[in-house]
């Protein structure tokens, strides 16, 4: 159990935004937690949009096992190779979504600052009021790279966050 | 038409900055886009490929999921 847990920095958006990134991350705490409240502009339809998440500006050697669970069945797999790490499973968009309706993720991020290879949990829900297809995302995340971590990049699968997401970082600290 | 703005947060100085994507950034950002998608979709459909072939092997030995679960435990 955590003996603090702190709030780094965080706010909810006053209007859209492409990305969101948290820079110069200090490297006092042990480990990070990420909450996001979230929903992107992507139209077409589709409520199962995903968003990414980018360390340090890295841009390889993540991979990721992933259970989705949708209101008629589950999947499980994994990502190899990627970009960054895609939490999904639970991201709405404006037209395919329930309106004014936000996913909710956490990412617990362990010694970030530490020297070893990266990993992260994932734990999203989509809010979206809907009878048949309520969505959850769950994921173990590596970054195979040994760098301590000082930004997170935070891209939508659509063109941007809508106004109404919000983005807190917080720091753990176990002593 | 403006393109979209990206937000950084410095968490050490609390500074806000609120930053117009370029032409270049807006293209890249696509291209990342396109690349995870692609990568995301093929690693889909290989375990999609995988759980089938799993149940037609299956089906030929005439085992449930759960009979080859213990087998195989």
């Amino acid at each position: 159990m955590p003996s603090t847990y702190t709030l780094i920095k965080g706010e909810t958006l006053a209007s859209s935004a492409a990305s969101y990134t948290f820079t110069a991350i200090p490297s006092t705490f042990t480990d990070l937690v990420v909450r996001i409240s979230g929903r992107d502009n992507t139209g077409g339809g589709s409520i199962n949009n995903y968003a990414a998440l980018r360390i340090n500006s890295i841009t390889s050697n993540y991979s990721e096992t992933y259970l989705y669970g949708s209101g008629t069945s589950p999947s499980t797999g994994r990502f190899n190779a990627m970009s960054d790490w895609l939490f999904g499973g639970g991201w709405l968009s404006s037209a395919g979504g329930t309106s004014n309706t936000f996913s909710n993720t956490e990412i617990y991020i362990p010694n970030y600052a530490g020297s070893t290879n990266k990993v992260a949990s994932n734990f999203t829900v989509q809010e979206n009021n809907t009878s048949g297809s309520n969505q959850v995302g769950v994921e173990a995340l590596l970054l195979g790279n040994t760098a301590a971590i000082t930004s997170l990049l935070i891209t939508p699968s659509g063109a941007s966050f809508v106004t109404g997401s919000s983005f807190y970082l917080y720091g753990i600290k176990n002593s | 038409m403006a393109n979209p703005t990206r937000i950084e947060v410095n968490c050490t100085t609390g500074e806000v900055l609120e930053i117009e994507l370029t032409d270049e950034e807006v293209a890249q950002r696509d291209a990342d886009a396109a690349v995870s998608e692609t990568q995301r979709k093929a690693d889909e459909k290989a375990a999609a490929d995988k759980a089938v072939a799993r149940t037609a092997i299956l089906d030929r030995l005439g085992l449930t999921a759960d009979e080859a679960a213990i087998l195989l435990g």
